[in-house]
């Protein structure tokens, strides 16, 4: 608290980004929120931000009307107040300042943040996602591949790591001598029906020539272990521009040459860098005031970002189809192999298991490929300190392509893209303590499970938020494995994200919200015939399902950034712009 | 009849229908004066049947003696007949081609076309004119409907009933038709109930380098003012292009003998380059590269999205002038059959929730394009796949229910019909059975006697069974004014029309079955619960006697 000095600002003005209107209000600053209060307004809205959220406070120069003060976040909200007296807004400006940067992990929200529940509830919300049965789930262990304790001092890998049977130690070993940051070839995922295994790894030391026996020989034990393919797919997820110049830097890829049954492909998808910068330049676009429409699909397309996601999208394809058509296993990497190695192996589970298209499953799916195979969230997502040249949009970009499938597969999903919205939010609110830190180790370090709660629990308990309506879990039998188009006019701009929190932009009725109320309200009614007949026909033998009757009406369902009006939308300034003339 | 002359050989064996998404069909191809025939005289296989007027385009091609023809339709089809024979593959090809480029309209197969179903209610009676006169004259009496035009000789384009100022005689009518290009002075378009305000409609003054004025035309516009308010006039040209028009006759009203009206210029009249942008978008959707930023590219070069952004924004700041402004206006861009229409119709399916309505929106169509004389035929001559260099062919009618279909993607239940329904008026336009998009204007339609002689859409698509198919399940009826968002982001590709060839639709159509079943289910339950209730009811009333002494 020590931090802020002006904890409450009045006559604040609060611009909307793409009109020129503008509400009143009150500003509050606290420990954990900057919260903005409308004035005057039946229905005063509030504004709520998590200082964690924001990503950057910009004190523009001195206007007539105040001192205007822009605060983007991470979740793309992006707010523009005007605060009257210019000492009042260099207080929250540099309050902000030290508040969006906490030193500690002690300071994340995290570790302040309680949601009432007692221990134990806490550690049930822990324990509801279980590695060890997911892979038991898959089939594994089995006679093929086994749990391996060589990795009991882990670092960036989780503790227990699943390899072939034939792979000894000593193989282990110096194969992850052989290997970026020692992350040795380990299994993800196994294809029960065709004993085909997705591995990932990081990239060998291989240099211009250099080459490791025990590395041969992994890779060896990986294709031994499936005997329904000679070869097995390694999958360098680099353009192969990047894996030559790794090449000078004693690392690489795999030489064929040496590696006798591989079958080696790049599939192009580019760095954090690049994806970093591509974000930026796709908001800039998107923040364009009355952006044109030729503005916005060349802004679009020279931003590349879709471009990226169908790379993504491309190469999880090639890995599924690799698994089902040919039923090989397939080993990932990149360069660390936790950034375009986690997106291609989670995105590839998910076209070959429908399993990770439930709640649950996708919940399994970021446990495992994400969090504990040691994706660096907390550089990724800027949590702490942070090196702006670590940060990078990777998580986000599997969230936009899991939406993409959506968009093609409307059936296919338990959930509608307000959980992976939700899930996003919570990528970078830091309350929860499932994504902070960068590896496992750390998070043990931190005593996570002791001190914070878990996302995964907070978001099954309002799981009906999250539904999709017209889930079809008889689609799973139908199309066990998803087979998406790529033609490019199957990617979309992904408005309800990047443009979640403006709401002239959405459409003015929703149909999601709109069936998915129904089917709450078709689940009542349900219940009250079958109460009604009992009623009526007390001595006829009626199920006991009168307790549905009394449920409590559905819970109104509140969507972040979506709007639910009756009818009429807004009637901005907006369709005077860009005239010729005024006669 | 001549058909038989254009056809040497009517009939081919071992004929294979290649369609995307499909599977082959092999079967016997049949030409007939209207329609191209692919029957595989199976049980269960269904049967081709393409109207020669949908032909846009076709190809040849000769591997050997296996000719191959693509057929590319209007509604933006592609399909491939394999034919063996080169002769045979020739004559075919010819035969198509007289037969899709007939020039005489009383050939059209609408003139042929019998109906296998009886017509309930004739569409050629969907729209009167002095039944809409008489609703208007319920709310107010400031309007007439004139008889000026009763023989189409003071502005062709026009139908025989136009509603004018009460106070403007036939004479001064016909004074400011003069002054109006085509004699399209201005009438009126839309009367906006909740405060009076209205949208008038007419072409450009024939104001010439000179400075013509007519005080006519002043008056009549001016009429529809309230006093001390101004009013509005929207130029769907930019200012450009309304000063360049000046130098072969036309031009704009000039603030000094209009001093009560504020002029806006918009850019959406561009009808000569439509028809590129239509073909240049068809193209990019039927690409196969699968390459992002060629398909982005590509997309934006067709300037498609633009016009439709353009269109829309024009539509809104008409309604935003008559409901937020509470001021009247006009509307016109050249020749007020195209951008004039597009605008005037689209602003009122924002401002009144009867056209959102099936029934609502025929008669809108009937009102604002047919009757107000867009040029149907000229227009819809050729679509995407035309060789030729476009005559007076644009899309100008697909740009529209392309907007409407924008409006209805963010109002999903706020309109009682679907996507459907926008689909099937698009193919109509083009090609059709229905005598209802004949010919340019009015005049032509009474010439060739269409009433009497062809059959009206609106007699098969307003029967119960059609209807079916058009209606939108979430519809719930709104009497709000729609304000649709224009930013870019907020406008998607119509993949309905665009990419409905061209992807497989399947899993969208399941999911959207899904959607249906949820909504009937609730409405069954519904009334079950209602049902039960009564029942409960009348079993109390039944005991209760027994309870009271």
């Amino acid at each position: 608290m020590e931090h802020i000095r002006t904890p409450k600002v009045e006559q604040v003005k609060l611009l909307d980004r793409f009109s020129n209107k503008s509400v009143t209000g009150t500003l509050h600053l606290t420990a954990t929120h900057l919260i903005f209060v409308e004035s005057n307004s039946t229905s005063a809205q509030e504004i709520w931000i998590l200082h964690h959220h924001i990503a950057s406070v910009e004190k523009l120069s001195l206007t007539t009307s105040g001192c205007p003060l822009l605060i983007q976040c991470r979740n793309f909200r992006l707010v523009h107040f005007v605060i009257p007296r210019e000492r009042d807004c260099h207080d929250i400006y540099s309050s902000l300042l030290r508040l969006l940067r906490p030193v500690s992990y002690d300071e994340l929200y995290a570790f302040s943040y309680n949601p009432k529940q007692n221990d134990q509830q806490r550690e049930e919300g822990w324990q509801l996602i279980d590695l060890a049965a997911e892979f038991e789930r898959m089939g594994v262990p089995c006679d093929q591949w086994q749990l391996t304790d060589v990795n009991r001092e882990y670092k960036t890998y989780p503790r227990d790591l699943y390899v072939p049977i034939t792979a000894s130690k000593p193989i282990i070993i110096g194969s992850s001598k052989f290997r970026s940051k020692g992350r040795f070839p380990v299994l993800t995922y196994f294809y029960q029906e065709k004993k085909a295994a997705v591995c990932r790894c990081s990239q060998p030391l291989s240099g211009f020539s250099a080459r490791c026996l025990e590395d041969e020989h992994m890779l060896q034990a990986i294709s031994k272990a499936n005997h329904n393919s000679r070869y097995i797919y390694v999958m360098d997820t680099r353009p192969k521009l990047n894996a030559l110049a790794n090449r000078a830097a004693g690392k690489g890829y795999e030489n064929e040459d040496n590696y006798p049954n591989i079958r080696f492909q790049f599939v192009g998808i580019e760095n954090i860098h690049v994806m970093r910068g591509s974000l930026q330049k796709l908001l800039e676009v998107m923040g364009t005031r009355s952006l044109s429409m030729t503005d916005y699909l060349v802004g679009l397309e020279n931003s590349g970002w879709l471009r990226h996601i169908k790379a993504i999208m491309d190469a999880a394809i090639f890995l599924a189809k690799a698994v089902t058509d040919e039923g090989a296993s397939v080993l990932v990497h990149c360069s660390d192999g936790w950034d375009r190695t986690a997106q291609v192996c989670a995105l590839g589970s998910l076209l070959l298991d429908p399993y990770y298209r439930t709640i649950k499953g996708f919940m399994v799916l970021i446990e495992k490929d994400w969090i504990s195979f040691g994706h660096k969230f907390a550089d990724r997502c800027d949590q702490l300190d942070p090196d702006p040249k670590e940060v990078s949009p990777i998580f986000t970009q599997f969230l936009e392509c899991v939406w993409q499938l959506t968009e093609q597969f409307p059936q296919a999903f338990e959930f509608s893209e307000w959980f992976l919205i939700q899930i996003h939010e919570h990528v970078h609110s830091c309350q929860f303590g499932n994504f902070l830190g960068n590896s496992q180790r750390q998070r043990e370090d931190l005593q996570l499970k002791e001190r914070t709660y878990s996302l995964w629990a907070h978001l099954l308990s309002e799981k009906q938020n999250y539904l999709n309506p017209v889930y079809s879990p008889s689609f799973a039998e139908s199309h066990p494995v998803l087979e998406p188009s790529t033609q490019a006019y199957h990617f979309k701009f992904w408005r309800n994200m990047y443009h979640q929190y403006d709401r002239s932009m959405h459409p003015r009725q929703s149909i999601l919200k709109h069936v998915l109320t129904l089917k709450e309200s078709n689940r009542e009614l349900e219940g009250t015939v079958q109460a009604l007949k009992t009623v009526s026909s007390p001595q006829e033998f009626a199920p006991d399902t009168s307790k549905r009757a009394q449920s409590p009406s559905p819970t109104s369902v509140s969507y972040p950034g979506s709007v639910w009006r009756g009818g009429q939308g807004r009637c901005s300034g907006q369709y005077w712009q860009r005239t010729d003339c005024r006669g | 009849m001549e058909f038989a002359e254009l056809i040497k050989t009517p009939r081919v064996d071992g004929v294979d229908l290649h369609r995307p998404f499909m599977p082959t069909v092999e079967g016997t191809l049949c030409l007939t004066g209207h329609h191209l025939i692919l029957s595989s005289r199976q049980d269960n296989t269904e049967e081709l049947w393409l109207l020669h007027a949908n032909i846009d385009s076709i190809e040849k091609r000769f591997v050997g003696s296996l000719g191959t023809i693509i057929v590319k339709c209007k509604d933006l089809r592609v399909i491939q007949l394999d034919i063996p024979g080169m002769e045979e593959c020739l004559n075919i090809a010819s035969s198509i081609e007289a037969l899709s480029t007939l020039d005489s309209v009383s050939l059209m197969y609408p003139f042929f076309y019998r109906p296998l179903f009886e017509v309930i209610e004739d569409g050629w009676q969907l729209f009167v004119p002095e039944e809409a006169f008489k609703d208007l004259e319920s709310m107010t009496d400031e309007w007439r409907l004139s008889e000026v035009n009763k023989d189409f000789s003071v502005c062709p384009s026009y139908p025989s009933l136009l509603t004018v100022p009460k106070d403007i005689d036939d004479e001064s009518l016909c004074k400011a038709a003069s002054f109006r290009h085509g004699g399209r002075f201005p009438v009126l378009s839309y009367y906006h109930k909740k405060n009076g305000m209205v949208m008038m409609r007419a072409a450009q003054p024939l104001t010439g380098t000179n400075g013509r004025r007519c005080k006519e035309d002043e008056k009549l516009i001016n009429a529809t003012l309230c006093a001390g308010k101004r009013g509005y006039i929207i130029d769907t040209r930019t200012i450009a292009v309304a000063q360049q028009a000046k130098a072969r006759g036309g031009g704009f009203e000039q603030e000094a003998n209009y001093p009560q009206w504020r002029r806006i210029h918009k850019a959406i009249e561009r009808s000569n380059v439509l028809q590129d942008s239509l073909i240049k978008l068809v193209e990019a959707c039927n690409d196969q590269s699968h390459s992002m930023d060629r398909w982005l590219s590509k997309l934006e070069a067709s300037n498609w999205q633009s016009k439709v952004k353009e269109i829309l924004t024009t539509a809104c700041l008409a309604a935003q002038c008559i409901d937020r402004e509470g001021a009247s206006v006009l509307v016109h861009g050249t020749e007020g059959t195209d951008s004039t229409l597009q605008v005037t119709s689209l602003a009122q399916i924002i401002l009144d929730p009867a056209c959102r309505t099936i029934r609502g929106f025929e008669v809108l169509i009937e009102r604002e394009w047919l009757q107000a004389g867009h040029p149907f035929q000229q227009r819809c001559a050729q679509s995407a796949y035309s060789n030729g260099k476009p005559r007076s062919e644009a899309p100008v009618f697909l740009l529209f229910l392309d907007c409407v279909w924008q409006i209805l993607r963010q109002f999903p239940c706020s309109f009682q019909f679907n996507e459907n329904l926008l689909i099937m008026f698009f193919e109509h336009a083009y090609a059709s059975q229905f005598g209802t998009f004949l010919g340019n204007c009015v005049a032509e339609r009474v010439k060739l006697q269409l009433s009497q002689k062809t059959v009206s859409l609106w007699s098969w698509v307003n029967r119960p069974q059609e209807l079916e198919r058009f209606l939108n399940p979430l519809y719930e009826p709104n009497n709000l004014v729609i304000w649709p968002s224009v930013a870019p982001q907020s406008l998607l590709l119509w993949e309905g029309v665009f990419l409905r060839w061209n992807r497989s639709t399947k899993c969208l159509d399941e999911a959207c079955q899904e959607m249906v079943h949820i909504i009937e289910y609730n409405k069954e339950l519904q009334n079950k619960v209602n049902s039960l209730r009564r029942q409960l009811a009348q079993l109390e009333t039944e005991e209760s006697p027994l309870q009271t002494p």
